[in-house]
């Protein structure tokens, strides 16, 4: 074999595995889900009616909820992109000097992915508490008891209280995987820019950033997936209200699936939240590459 | 360069200040990410009747006889080895196999290259809800329903999207010149991999490891789609135990979480030891 | 390529290892799944007992909680590997999915025939709408052949809960609980205006809303034109669902429902009331245990949803909590039968009450139980609930009524708008489905 022929062998070798275990796993539940989204089957019948893409109509034409349920995704991930990712940039920054205790603080920030939902529910229920949570005895301890109230449970506020759970549950991951990926740069090129007097601003604009822009896509992309798809936080809070305030995608073909055994809507609800999903990533991928050209 | 003494005094306050506020800021998040470990660490030692209304940071009298309550009744003995065993097998699979298939991405030029890592990577972008039922008659078509093998390829599959795009990332980042002069030195494909891309790689594989270990450990929802015999089953399992379909044991339960969570702190501790500020650039010049 | 072949090769036997490590299992036992966490040891116990008596071995299988059991019935039924007794957790058309599915027995003759030493026919022993919410009527919606199809473990009703301390503390009789609306609402302006809270109750959880709302529709207008509403004969539009909506408005106005109630999920609010945090509470049977293990000196009480009419009954909630099924498709149906005819006798029943607390599943239970519990059980025989109807609401109808009744709470909607938007709903509902039956 030539060495360009037992490269290529080489090539599909390596990737084997992982094609075989994506094919069995993946792709076979994924063709399955799209049969299922061309039906009414209730997950349970022998019978299955073909229904064509009527699913797909009725969700795109005549069913607001869902919509509604996408805007409050939508805006939750805004939140997460913007907040959550600074925030743990910042705190990936200082860790990667060698600041006191840095260590530590790598281990407590990465708490809050870690702790069972069980928890943060409890707590956080406690927190937002309307007559005896922490945030309303902190509120009126300094005075503002004015604005005290079910945080979960009012109309204004209960989405931004749920955005806050998650923003606090999910800062860890973009934590570990900026501080990974600041960690990968060689120290050589810090030192040798600070010999030449370049102050940390600049050295953060002209040597950190661009060699962290593929890191920052993967963190932008993985917040979006894990944003969009928020389920457990909103199940232990607020069940999606009150009324359609707090529902999201999941929530709602999770009722779909639960509450009405409507399997086939569901995963036809399913492939249209991936197919948007796919869409926003690809355009993060699209803007990177745009930026990373200038 | 030379500044005037208060030039430098004035240096050295604002750094202070800085400083001062940057740990400020840190200790707040830091006590807002421990406070709910904390709290179920407390409340692990109360008692079912006062664990809501017992505000105290640490209990006058603890109940330390819920944990050996909570590790006998949970049976936690054979899940914790369950799932040591599971953790241990997905994420070394996952290691594996993702960098494998990552670096055949990044460095390796075939046929499909392009499209094949578009559509691996797509799956993990589109979420499927409802693929539970395919999972199933997949598993039982090949005979795994029920058994450990059954559990640990399809969340080796779970970790691939993520661990491949993760680690292409990073193999991205590395200079071609260290695999050319391998190549000069006569290393084969493998070797270049395994001895020098890899421990180059060492943050990524770090985190991928975190990720794993944290989604195995925790990991129920499909222990009860594919697992029935209470030998096999995971940790997770243990903390049913104290959550009836009405009744909620709240000591017994957080102390089952607080003993499930510590493990995790634990790799995740050693596995910062080892991603220190680690890569040498000698390499890129030598 | 050396290397690669050992960590390949080494991978390859710990996976394969990892294969061979299922048990295997002997072929002549009797499997039960189930998803009660709390009885599990229980359940074990009794499998001892059963087999120390007839030498046939039952094997208890805990899959837990109850949506992953759920997804596990499902999936084993699209394989045909469901277990010889299991569950179903759902709505009444999933039960009967299954049913036509070929996975459920059924068990008429069974249930007809006499047993234990009392010489009744089995489904006599029960409480007549436990064995209700497991029967299927003659010429039901789902083309079921009418019949019973389960067993029933427990039983428990849903009924308002108040504190008595409370009621002393702020002047109010606590042996005299308000039956009417009128009167509830005049007690909570007495507790409000001594600076007590009022009703918690987990509204976050659709089907508690659902509860109470069609209680107080079946007072007001009967249970037949609640079900012609479903029907699509009446519209929601109706004097009596605006009233039942004004209800929730009335609660919400007179701040009767504590703050943060609408999204509480039951767990909370079961917490708020046992700390005293709230006067009223609305909850099953069951929760009668929870409230001893968190607050054992609790004083409180039970009594049936307050009526708005007096022209006819209050209806509450109840039936069985838990059923378990045969499968159809068993070859150990007999065994599966003889066992849960067994685990359905006094003895056992006793027990399960006994270790467990729920309310037992047979009239004979009535006896053995006490306090609180007593005043749930006292509403046994004239439950009803969503399984026994025999018409039910479309479920995207129900939860934009539900929903609705969140946002009066709220204050956000009016109830007519919100019984405007239901009615809208549902006639588009129902259009889908003339179209669906002219089109076939």
């Amino acid at each position: 074999m030539n060495p360009k022929t037992k490269q290529i062998a080489a090539s599909y070798v390596f990737i084997l595995p992982a094609l075989f275990l994506f094919l069995v796993f993946s792709v076979y539940p994924f063709f399955k889900v799209f049969q299922i989204s061309a039906t009414s089957w209730d997950g349970i019948s022998p019978d299955a009616a073909f229904v064509g893409w009527n699913n797909f109509k009725d969700i795109f034409f005549d069913n607001p909820v869902f919509w509604l349920s996408m805007k409050n995704a939508f805006f939750i991930t805004v939140l997460a992109l913007t907040i959550q990712n600074l925030l743990a940039l910042f705190l990936a920054f200082l860790c990667d000097r060698d600041i006191r205790g840095g260590n530590i603080y790598r281990v407590i920030f990465y708490l809050p992915p870690v702790l069972s939902g069980i928890v943060v529910g409890l707590i956080w229920n406690w927190i937002f508490d309307g007559n005896y949570g922490l945030l309303n005895h902190f509120l009126a301890f300094i005075g503002l008891g004015d604005i005290c109230r079910a945080w979960l449970a009012h109309p204004q506020t209960a989405l931004w209280a749920v955005a806050v759970i998650h923003l606090w549950k999910g800062f860890g991951w973009g934590f570990v995987i900026l501080l990974a990926g600041l960690q990968s740069i060689p120290r050589e090129l810090y030192e040798a820019a600070r010999v030449d007097g370049a102050n940390s601003w600049v050295v953060f604009k002209n040597i950190t950033t661009p060699l962290m822009i593929p890191v920052f896509i993967l963190v932008s992309i993985l917040t979006i997936l894990g944003t969009m798809q928020i389920f457990d936080i909103i199940i232990a809070t607020t069940g999606g209200g009150p009324g359609y305030h707090t529902e999201v995608p999941m929530t709602r073909i999770v009722a779909m699936i639960v509450g009405a055994s409507k399997l086939g809507y569901a995963c036809a609800m399913g492939v249209i939240f991936g197919l948007i999903l796919l869409v926003l990533s690809l355009m993060q991928i699209r803007a990177s590459k745009m930026m990373r050209q200038v | 360069m030379s500044f005037t003494q208060t030039e430098v005094n004035y240096e050295k306050i604002k750094h202070r200040t800085m400083s001062f506020f940057i740990h400020i800021f840190l200790v707040l998040v830091s006590v807002s990410c421990i406070f709910p470990l904390w709290w179920a660490f407390a409340s692990s030692l109360k008692t079912q009747e006062t664990v809501f209304t017992d505000h105290s940071l640490f209990p006058a009298s603890p109940h330390w006889e819920n944990y050996a309550n909570a590790w006998t009744k949970a049976d936690f003995g054979l899940y914790f080895l369950n799932s040591l065993f599971y953790t241990t097998i997905v994420v070394i699979g996952v290691l594996l196999i993702a960098s494998m298939a990552a670096y055949a991405f990044s460095r390796l030029r075939f046929f499909g290259k392009n499209i094949l890592f578009f559509i691996l990577i797509s799956t993990m972008l589109i979420p499927i809800p409802g693929s539970f039922v395919a999972l199933y008659v997949v598993l039982n078509k090949m005979h795994l329903i029920n058994t450990r093998l059954g559990y640990i390829l399809p969340q080796i599959n779970a970790g691939l999207a993520l661990g491949i795009f993760l680690m292409k990332t990073f193999f991205d980042q590395l200079p071609k010149e260290l695999e050319d002069s391998a190549a000069i030195d006569g290393c084969g494909l493998f070797r270049t991999y395994w001895y020098i891309a890899l421990p180059l790689a060492r943050p990524a594989l770090a985190v991928l490891v975190i990720f794993n270990v944290l989604a195995v450990w925790n990991e129920y929802l499909l222990a009860m789609l594919v697992l029935q015999d209470r030998t096999l089953m995971p940790l997770q399992r243990g903390l049913m135990a104290f959550q009836g379909v009405h009744i909620t044991q709240y000591p017994l339960l957080m102390a089952g979480i607080v003993i499930t969570t510590l493990p995790i702190l634990f790799v995740y501790l050693l596995l910062q030891k080892h991603t220190i500020n680690g890569i040498s650039g000698g390499l890129v010049k030598g | 390529m050396k290397l690669t072949g050992k960590v390949l090769a080494f991978f390859c036997l710990v996976v394969f290892f990892a294969g061979c490590l299922a048990g295997k299992r002997p072929s002549n036992e009797v499997t039960v799944w189930h998803w009660m966490s709390d009885r599990d040891d229980v359940f074990r116990d009794l499998a001892g007992r059963f087999e120390k008596e007839t030498g046939i071995r039952v094997r208890f299988e805990l899959l837990a909680p109850s949506e992953s059991y759920r997804q596990r019935i499902r999936a084993a039924a699209q394989t045909n590997m469901l277990p010889d007794i299991f569950g179903v957790l759902g709505e009444k058309r999933d039960f009967a999915a299954y049913i036509r599915s070929g996975f459920v027995k059924d068990l008429t003759e069974e249930m007809s025939k006499q047993t234990g030493d009392r010489s009744m026919a089995w489904k006599d022993t029960f409480f007549e709408k436990a064995i209700a919410v497991n029967s299927f009527a003659a010429d039901n919606e789902f083309g079921v052949e009418a019949g019973i199809y389960g067993v029933p473990l427990d039983a428990s009703t849903i009924q308002m809960i108040y504190n008595k301390q409370i009621y002393k503390s702020a002047g109010l009789d606590p042996e005299k609980p308000p039956l009417t609306w009128k009167e509830f609402v005049e007690h909570n302006r007495i507790l409000k205006k001594e600076g007590y809270p009022g009703f918690v109750s987990g509204f976050g959880e659709l089907w508690m809303i659902e509860a109470m709302a069609s209680n107080w529709a079946m007072n007001l207008m009967g249970e037949e034109k609640v079900f012609d509403t479903y029907r699509g004969l009446v519209p929601y539009t109706a004097h009596e669902w605006v009233e039942v909506l004004n209800l929730f408005k009335q609660m919400a106005d007179e701040g009767i429902l504590i703050d943060g109630a609408v999204t509480m999920v039951n767990k909370t609010a079961e917490q708020t009331f046992v700390n005293e945090r709230a006067t009223y509470a609305f909850n099953g049977s069951w929760s009668v245990n929870i409230y001893r293990g968190m607050n054992p000196h609790l004083d409180y009480g039970s009594f049936p949803v307050p009526a708005i009419s007096s022209a006819r009954p209050m209806r509450v909630w109840g039936g069985s909590g838990s059923s378990l099924v045969v499968n159809n498709r068993s070859p150990r149906q007999e065994e599966a039968v003889r066992f849960l005819r067994w685990l359905t006798a006094e003895d056992q029943q006793r027990y399960l009450a006994q270790k467990t607390e729920d309310l037992p599943s047979i009239r004979a239970g009535r006896e053995w139980v006490s306090g609180v519990q007593a005043q749930f059980v006292s509403s046994i025989e004239t439950v009803t609930h969503p399984n026994m109807y025999p018409v039910h609401e479309d479920p995207a109808v129900q939860e934009a009524f539900l929903k609705g009744i969140q946002y009066i709470l709220i204050g956000e909607k009016t109830p007519e708008e919100v019984a405007g938007q239901t009615q809208r709903l549902k006639e588009k509902e129902l259009a889908k489905t003339v179209g669906m039956a002219t089109a076939s």
